[in-house]
């Protein structure tokens, strides 16, 4: 079976730790990623809300090459990512006529038929099963498991039965040893793509959440997007103007608490590149 | 009798929301993170829809609503007649911006999908430190995150050289033909 693997431009730039991570314990599991060859940007928000067409056409040209390269299914980390590629397929494959004029466009063909899978459905598939061997030093903190919105929305989409309450990332975090904490910010936004035009509005809305998850006992958050990423870690300093105190809660990646509880080290994980520091030899 | 160039009946007909069926229940509204925010809440647009009156449909495309949903789908998850309103929200910000009329207080939002856009189309990836010059050019906020820029620099988490994907034809190709440019 040929894993492909979609990045995404987040991946090499701000959230490097997020891909540095997950190809470390795909490597430790002996799972195969294989890139796609010449992949573009998907568009992201900006595409979705100004250009109806390119937000069609730059995830199509990334499944197209993907099919190319005969990927049985493709890994999309990136939740904003994945949400654009799964809704481009979604949307594509409810109208044929429009998939034809993306392809014709894209002037390859577009079967429009890969699994398209996000970082928690990859874990739960290839990597979990092999948890009981691979977990040399298991994490016995609290964490709370923090979701956001592209993981588990749209639903019609998604699919997914508890999208008020996600479990998939808390289930992994028990198995590495970590106490997954009951909380009711899960799945609120965090503000997503406001970060630089709106950053005030991302300072409340992650405020809240970092907030909830401290009050609630959490010693670290634990993300699957770079965008819940950069919001809850890198915004620290607008989350703590709107809180008007200091939050020390540091902000990890799924990925990463995989990672270290396999007994790589934190530089392996990518740890250093966090602008909150990350200290998670407290013991409960 | 409808009147086709009313904007409620264009919108059911290209999103495939049927409007009428919102019974205003409000839930969107309650479960929206940036309803209170917003001039015109999500189900307050929905009614405006509704009413097929043209100058509430002119109020609703000027408004700072629809530019301040961020998409994370909650209304549509909550509504008890499954509508999905970020579909709507998605028509009314590209009809908004193709006549020209977004909301002066949401250009920042604007200018920043613009700048994400140029910078992609440029490399065919997107390079985070152009989009930010891109951005501070066309907004004047020049000093905006200049403490946060050599901090990214030193974590690693911002390069200096963009990534070039290789098929550049292939992608202008997809450039072409879209919406017309406009000046903000």
């Amino acid at each position: 079976m040929k894993i492909g693997f979609y990045p995404g431009c987040s991946l090499t730039g701000s959230s490097r730790e997020y891909n540095e991570s997950l190809l470390a314990i795909a490597k430790g599991a002996g799972v195969e990623l294989c890139e796609i060859e010449d992949w573009s940007c998907c568009g992201a928000t900006a595409a979705h809300n100004l250009n109806k067409e390119l937000s069609l056409s730059l995830p199509a040209r990334n499944l197209a090459l993907a099919e190319l390269e005969n990927m049985d299914e493709l890994v999309v980390p990136c939740a904003a990512c994945f949400n654009r590629l799964v809704m481009t397929q979604h949307e594509l494959s409810e109208k044929e006529d429009l998939k034809k004029q993306v392809s014709d466009k894209l002037q390859m063909p577009l079967k429009n038929n890969i699994k398209i899978v996000n970082v928690l459905q990859f874990l739960e598939e290839h990597i979990v099963p092999r948890l009981d061997q691979l977990v040399k030093s298991p994490l016995t903190i609290d964490v709370a498991c923090y979701y956001g919105c592209l993981l588990v929305r749209p639903q019609k989409v998604m699919k997914n039965e508890r999208f008020e309450d996600p479990m998939l990332m808390d289930v992994i975090m028990q198995k590495l040893g970590a106490n997954a904490i009951d909380w009711p910010f899960k799945t609120e936004c965090c503000g997503a793509g406001f970060s630089v035009s709106k950053t005030e509005i991302v300072g409340e809305l992650s405020g809240k959440i970092v907030r909830n998850a401290t009050d609630r006992g959490a010693k670290a958050i634990v993300v699957a997007c770079p965008m819940c990423h950069s919001n809850l870690d890198m915004r620290r300093p607008a989350i703590n103007t709107y809180l008007n105190m200091k939050m020390d809660i540091p902000v990890i990646y799924i990925t990463q608490a995989i990672a270290l509880a396999m007994g790589l080290t934190p530089r392996q994980a990518g740890i250093q590149r966090h602008f909150v520091p990350v200290n998670l030899t407290v013991n409960r | 009798m409808v009147d086709k160039e009313d904007l409620s009946f264009k919108v059911s007909q290209i999103t495939g929301v049927n409007i009428r069926e919102c019974y205003q229940c409000g839930k969107c509204t309650a479960g929206c993170p940036v309803g209170e925010r917003m001039d015109l809440r999500p189900s307050v647009i929905m009614r405006m829809l509704q009413s097929e009156d043209a100058a509430l449909e002119e109020e609703i495309l000027r408004s700072k609503s629809i530019w301040l949903c961020l998409t994370c789908e909650t209304c549509y998850s909550r509504c008890p007649m499954e509508l999905d309103i970020p579909k709507v929200f998605d028509y009314l910000r590209g009809k908004s911006y193709s006549e020209g009329k977004v909301n002066s207080e949401s250009r920042d939002i604007v200018s920043f999908h613009k700048s994400f856009l140029n910078a992609v189309e440029r490399n065919g990836r997107l390079h985070e430190m152009s989009l930010i010059l891109d951005y501070k050019i066309h907004t004047w906020n020049l000093f905006q995150d200049v403490v946060l820029a050599p901090e990214m620099y030193s974590k690693g988490k911002l390069s200096i050289l963009p990534e070039r994907i290789k098929d550049r034809k292939g992608l202008a190709r997809l450039f072409k033909y879209q919406f017309k440019k406009r000046k903000s």
